[in-house]
């Protein structure tokens, strides 16, 4: 192959990239931080400090590289054979050598320590005004705002047809949930930090707090956001089929919201719990099971109760789902005794949802039991 | 003992002969390339565009999972230790390796091993999907049942690599000819016998830990699990504790071969031979007490966090010192640009742009920030792409003539050289960006923002694959037959492999050669 | 550094292509049988490795009888058990580390303690101790835990005890068996031999009878979370090289009684197998301070 001819490959290769990227971008929702091609500055002094320790390791690691490639382009320029360059014969010098592991000890020393000082800073989670545990769950996320009734889940709410392409994907595509955590703003909030299945982490670039959910384990971290706004992050250890599905939304707000918002929340959840003693028809349990059943069930049991072959079991047809009501239940409330990936829904939704979605499995994807079981049932065998 | 190879293909089942099971260790790591590769392809086509277009999320888990396994256990490792058997005897002016038969069984468990590990993807549930990691308890409790045969995979490749690199130390030490001191050895001998100890060190600790994944899977223990007293934590320490000194074992004997390359295309010696040799030391030294810097977000107290961010920033001075030693070497050197040293020319760029990123994640606070996004990718990217992959190409190309006997194809060497550098770049570049705008890595879909530059990263790896066609067009060509070469096939390269003809004969030192 | 003027490069084997066979077959079969399927493959594989080792040493000692090995090449041989040995130490040292990470960290967070304390929130009630006879879970859920820790322990001063003092004393009976055979007298070497391998077979016994009573008398089983969880796996693991190395010395015993083999400067197999014997032993006396006296 000629060199001409190369070069035009190579060139076509390089461009071909940007004509690619050039076309997407005409077509692509606006608005989204798009080309963004470094760390956020975030909202918080932590993200900010954590953001200029990252600038700084980066030009000194610039400079550095424009010392050795340049050394090293000027004799690959220089001292080719072509050119005529007759070769030197040298190979040691002790101080160079000498030098050239000391000086570069003294740069990381001068990088060590501004980063030990914001490591001090992110580990000091004492005097925090406000607790929230944060449980992460194959695939969503629970927040327990600790010394108040207030306790919730967070799951995803892009629906599965952007997801498979058969509708315009929204500006925040996958980084959209249908109760995003509420915060006050200026406040140091601490974060405790759990998991119930596997291991997943709470990461919101934003805020620059990323700290595993360990089964078992609490870890805390925490955070002071000093303006209001939507924050979004994802989890960010490999937690499973959605893995990549389980988001993470922040408001944060003035704190006199914050506190109506708490206050409001704390009465809906009253309300459901009135609702445990009001007997049902089968229509509407069924229509509040199908809602339950998109937002807790179908990452596993899929859409249409089909299950995974080999992984997850299927509701259409099920053995359980068609036979006894006590042992769905117990399938339900308390989870799978041999596989924990089934987990115990009991702790997760109230009596209403729960006998909503086993009402709806058991009548759904043609299973035909058309039998109700009332929220009451269910309390009372939980409380067996 | 003046024969050749046996014919037939029993020549390869049954063969004691180093240059033989060199060859099979080679064409088994490229066969493995090629298909760990073919699952990056897949990764890339799905991250093409935002939305599932081509998997779903459980198998994207897999591919992920069995792409990294399959490059980093089946393509890198058996690709040094093919290198090693041919380069390491003829180098020290030994007839072959030190225990010729245990060096057969080596190699033979690794195609049995893989075979085992691949056919997972066909088994009900699916393949292990929980990251080549396999943090502890998504591979354990949660885990499809084809994660016994990935344990028993994992332990007879262990097996495997114990055995090679037993093989390695025993031939270093006891096999070089009379005159070949410790610090006469070329530094591809030095750096293939740390990585012999990093090996023979850290793989039993891989062992132990899929025992104890084995043991609280099926037997009812508690390693893992906080319910009995264990401790998910306690899975990553003991596989970090082998996963970081397995990352130098992929780059030490790289550093070898680069260091055997850029001398004889500067025509001038390797500067510094014995601070590279202390400097190989050192990292390795260092390897065993870093590992904690890929779990700075498990919520370790402050004092494991300063040491482990500390002993990790240390390694950038050694590995410095081989990078301004290689520098030194070419600086007023009397250059050519021949393929090999193309490729080791890029691989110094390369992998100290790749040492640079992992500087930066080694800074505990940022690496909060960077930890499980494409930043971390983009990182191990560069220093296994153009590290790890690119000094076995350069070796690759720079030994073939001696094994074969004929030259390669310059030019289409050359442009093997440059589709591969830019296609990349071109994938892995990109990735820094996303990486730092917040994506996590291991996900099969993702938000809009990211669009672009994923686009771009997979198009390059597509540029990147196709290149590698070449190569092996180029490898197959050779050794069919082409230009002889000359015995010593460079100008003046240093070592005693080039005194032998080419190709080297089948027995290369019946009698030792005696080195001044 | 070599000074020899030729290393015997063995022909071409079948030997390694079918151990590859062999082990592969062990590991696949394992899978299956674990997994529930049928345990054939892996007795076959099992069966088939046994063979394959037979033939092997049988070669290598054959090659040696006909002096084909050089000095240098006995010299790859001790490398190659040297540090052989020395990766079985690193497969130790994970459990050991593990039990070491858990004892210093895992359950004083579990307990309350330390910078990871507010672990303790999920586990209510539970307290560090060891051994550890309450799990966090059964803090928590009291009875109807599944993993329950166990009603007793081992008491380091009886059987273990008696097992140190076996152990040991086999590694000095090994030892002047070594002595005599380089002095040539086979009758001692026999004689001591015996004695070595009477030893390792007492100590499996006991062995054996502690875990008989862990099992079912104390409720000390592999799943009484973590305690038993470390103690089966250490002296498990243990008592399986023991087992290894036992039949490696009885192997060198019926070779010299029946075979006459081993030289009085010419016995690397027979001191291969006492460093393995010694390793064990060392690997015990780390077991007995950090399990048993340490753990009680
Ligand atoms: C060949 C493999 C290889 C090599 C050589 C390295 C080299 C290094 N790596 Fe990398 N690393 C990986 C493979 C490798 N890594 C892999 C596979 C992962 C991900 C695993 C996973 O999670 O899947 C990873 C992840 C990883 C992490 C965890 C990130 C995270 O998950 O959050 C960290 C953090 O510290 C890190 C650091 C380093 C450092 C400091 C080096 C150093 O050795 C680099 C030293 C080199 C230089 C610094 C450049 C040259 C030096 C100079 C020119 C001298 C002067 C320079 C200065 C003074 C700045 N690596
Ligand atoms: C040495 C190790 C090595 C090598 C060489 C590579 C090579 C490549 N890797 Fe890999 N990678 C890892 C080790 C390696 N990787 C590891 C350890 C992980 C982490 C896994 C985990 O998270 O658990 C990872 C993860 C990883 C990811 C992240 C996945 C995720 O987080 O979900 C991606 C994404 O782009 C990727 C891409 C690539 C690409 C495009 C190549 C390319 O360089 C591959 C090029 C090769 C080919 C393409 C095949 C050869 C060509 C043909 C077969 C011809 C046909 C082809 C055409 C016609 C185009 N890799
Ligand atoms: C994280 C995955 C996951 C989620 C979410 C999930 N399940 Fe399951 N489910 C499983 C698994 C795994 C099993 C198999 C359990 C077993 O084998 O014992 C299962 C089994 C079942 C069964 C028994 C099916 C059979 O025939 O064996 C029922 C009924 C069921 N789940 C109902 C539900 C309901 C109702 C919800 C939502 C409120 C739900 N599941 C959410 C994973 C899940
Ligand atoms: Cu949860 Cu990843
Ligand atoms: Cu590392």
């Amino acid at each position: 192959m000629g060199i001409k001819r190369l070069f035009a490959f190579l060139t076509l290769a390089t461009i071909a990239p940007g004509i690619f990227a050039q076309q997407t971008a005409q077509d692509a929702e606006e608005e989204v931080a798009r080309w963004g091609v470094n760390m956020t500055q975030g909202v918080t002094e932590v993200s900010r400090t954590t953001y200029d320790l990252h600038m700084l390791i980066f030009w000194i690691c610039v400079a550095i590289g424009v010392v050795v490639f340049g050394v090293m382009f000027y004799s690959m320029w220089r001292h080719r054979k072509s050119k005529g360059y007759q070769a030197a014969q040298f190979h040691e010098s002790t101080l160079v050598e000498l030098a050239w592991t000391i000086v570069p000890t003294l740069i990381l020393i001068g990088m060590a320590i501004p980063a030990t000082k914001t490591l001090y800073d992110i580990y000091d989670t004492k005097e925090a005004d406000l607790d929230i545990m944060i449980t992460g769950y194959q695939w969503k996320w629970k927040y327990d705002y600790m010394g108040s009734d207030v306790s919730f889940f967070s799951n995803l709410s892009t629906p599965q047809s952007q997801i498979n392409n058969q509708q315009p994907k929204a500006a925040n595509y996958l980084l959209e949930v249908d109760e995003p955590l509420v915060v006050p703003i200026n406040k140091k909030i601490r974060f405790l930090i759990t998991a119930n299945d596997v291991i997943h982490a709470w990461w919101v670039p934003d805020l620059a707090v990323k700290k595993d959910a360990i089964p078992g384990f609490v870890n805390e971290s925490w955070t002071r956001i000093e303006e209001p706004g939507i924050y979004r992050g994802q989890c960010a250890e490999l937690c499973g089929k959605d893995h990549g599905f389980m988001p993470i939304v922040v408001k944060a707000v003035p704190e006199d919201e914050y506190h109506s918002w708490l206050n409001d929340r704390a009465a809906a959840a009253a309300r459901i719990k009135e609702l445990t003693n009001k007997t049902f028809t089968f229509d509407e349990l069924y229509a509040r099971g199908e809602e339950i059943y998109k937002s807790a069930c179908v990452a596993c049991h899929q859409a249409k109760g089909e299950g995974i072959p080999g992984t997850f079991p299927a509701i259409a047809g099920s053995k359980i789902a068609t036979g006894p009501m006590d042992a769905h239940m117990s399938m339900v409330v308390d989870g799978s005794p041999s596989n924990p990936a089934m987990q115990a829904f009991g702790a997760q939704l109230s009596e209403v949802d729960l006998a909503a979605v086993i009402t709806y499995q058991r009548s759904a994807f043609g299973n035909n039991m058309g039998d109700t079981v009332q929220p009451i049932d269910v309390l009372n065998f939980k409380n067996k | 003992m003046a024969h050749g190879p046996k014919p037939g293909f029993t020549r390869w089942l049954y063969t004691t002969n180093h240059k033989d099971i060199g060859s099979m260790y080679l064409w088994f790591s490229f066969a493995m390339f090629l298909l760990g590769g073919c699952m990056a392809l897949v990764i890339r086509a799905e991250l093409f565009q935002p939305g599932l277009q081509i998997v779903q999320p459980g198998f994207f888990n897999q591919m992920t999972t069995m792409h990294g396994l399959i490059m980093v256990f089946g393509a890198v490792m058996p690709a040094f230790v093919g290198l090693a058997n041919w380069m390491v005897p003829m180098m020290i002016g030994a007839p072959d390796m030190a225990l010729p038969r245990m060096n057969n069984w080596s190699f033979w468990i690794l195609p049995f091993a893989f075979a085992m590990l691949v056919s997972t993807l066909f088994m009900e549930g699916g393949a292990p999907d929980f990251g080549w990691t396999f943090y502890a308890p998504l591979s354990t409790e949660y885990a499809p049942p084809s994660v016994t045969f990935f344990i028993f995979a994992v332990h007879i490749m262990g097996a495997s690599s114990i055995m090679g690199a037993i093989n390695i130390v025993a031939t270093i030490l006891n096999m070089r000819a009379p005159g070949m001191t410790l610090m006469k050895m070329p530094l591809f001998v030095w750096t293939w016998l740390i990585t012999a100890y990093l090996l023979i060190a850290v793989m039993p600790v891989l062992a132990g830990v899929v025992t104890m994944m084995l043991m609280d899977i099926h037997f009812g223990t508690s390693f893992f699990s906080a319910a009995g007293g264990g401790d998910p934590v306690l899975f990553q320490h003991v596989f970090w504790f082998f996963g970081h000194p397995e990352v130098y074992i992929m780059i030490l004997p790289a550093f070898g071969i680069v260091s055997a390359i850029i001398p004889t295309f500067a025509r001038k010696p390797l500067f510094g031979y014995s601070s590279m040799v202390y400097a190989t030391a050192s990292i390795a030294f260092l390897s065993f007490i870093v590992w904690a810097h890929h779990m700075f977000t498990v919520g370790m107290p402050i004092a494991g966090e300063l040491f482990f961010m500390y002993a990790t920033m240390l390694i950038a001075v050694p590995t410095g010192v081989k990078v301004f030693n290689w520098v030194t070497t070419m600086f007023r050197g009397s250059m050519t640009f021949e393929t090999p040293m193309l490729f080791s020319i890029a691989f110094v760029i390369l992998f100290t742009i790749g040492g640079f990123s992992g500087l930066m994640l080694a800074i505990a606070p940022a690496d909060f920030q960077y930890h499980d996004t494409y930043f971390v990718v983009a990182h191990f990217h560069y220093v296994l792409v153009p590290g790890a992959i690119f000094s076995i190409t350069a070796g690759v190309y720079y030994w073939l003539p001696k094994w074969t006997g004929n030259m390669y194809n310059e030019s289409m060497g050359k442009v093997h050289f440059w589709l591969a550098f830019v296609g990349l770049n071109v994938t892995f570049f990109p990735m820094h960006f996303v990486g730092l705008a917040g994506m996590p890595r291991r996900i099969p879909d993702y938000a809009l923002q990211f669009a672009d530059f994923n686009q771009i990263a997979s198009v390059g790896a597509f540029l990147f694959g196709a290149a590698q066609i070449l190569f092996l067009f180029n490898v197959i060509r050779t050794v069919r037959g082409g230009k002889k070469a000359t015995d010593e096939v460079w100008e003046n390269p240093e070592g005693l492999e080039w005194s032998v003809p080419s190709p080297a004969p089948y027995h290369t030192f019946s009698t030792p050669p005696v080195v001044r | 550094m070599a000074t020899e003027s030729s290393y015997y490069v063995p022909e071409q084997s079948r030997l390694p292509i079918f151990a590859t066979i062999g082990i592969f077959l062990m590991a696949f079969g394992a899978a299956t049988w674990i997994n529930g399927g049928s345990s054939y493959i892996f007795f076959a594989g099992s069966l088939a490795m046994a063979t394959v080792l037979w033939f092997w040493f049988a070669a290598v000692i054959k090659e040696n009888m006909q002096g084909l090995n050089s000095d240098q090449l006995k010299r790859s041989y001790v490398w190659g058990m040297g540090w052989f040995i020395f990766s079985e130490v690193m497969f130790f040292a994970a459990f050991f580390g593990a039990l070491y990470y858990i004892r210093t960290f895992t359950l004083p967070w579990l307990g309350g303690e330390g910078d990871r304390g507010s672990s303790n929130m999920l586990w209510e009630g539970f307290q560090n101790t060891w051994p550890l006879m309450v799990t966090p879970e059964q803090a928590v859920s009291g009875d109807a835990a599944k993993v329950v820790g166990p009603k007793g322990i081992i008491d380091p001063w009886h059987l273990p005890l008696i097992n140190t003092v076996l152990l040991l004393a086999s590694s000095v009976t090994v030892h002047i068996a070594h002595v005599y055979l380089k002095k040539g007298n086979r009758k001692g070497f026999n004689g001591w031999l015996t004695a070595t391998v009477a030893l390792g077979g007492a100590f499996l016994f006991f062995q054996i009878e502690e875990y008989l009573e862990a099992y079912q008398h104390l409720g000390l089983t592999l799943e009484s979370g973590i305690y038993g969880t470390t103690f089966f796996m250490l002296t498990g693991f243990h008592g399986a090289h023991v087992t290894l190395g036992t039949i490696m010395l009885l192997i060198m015993l019926l070779r010299s009684v029946i075979a006459n083999h081993f030289k009085p400067d010419d016995h690397f197999g027979f001191e291969a197998a006492t460093w393995y014997w010694h390793f064990v032993d060392v690997v015990w006396v780390g077991l007995f301070i950090f399990v048993y006296v340490l753990g009680a």
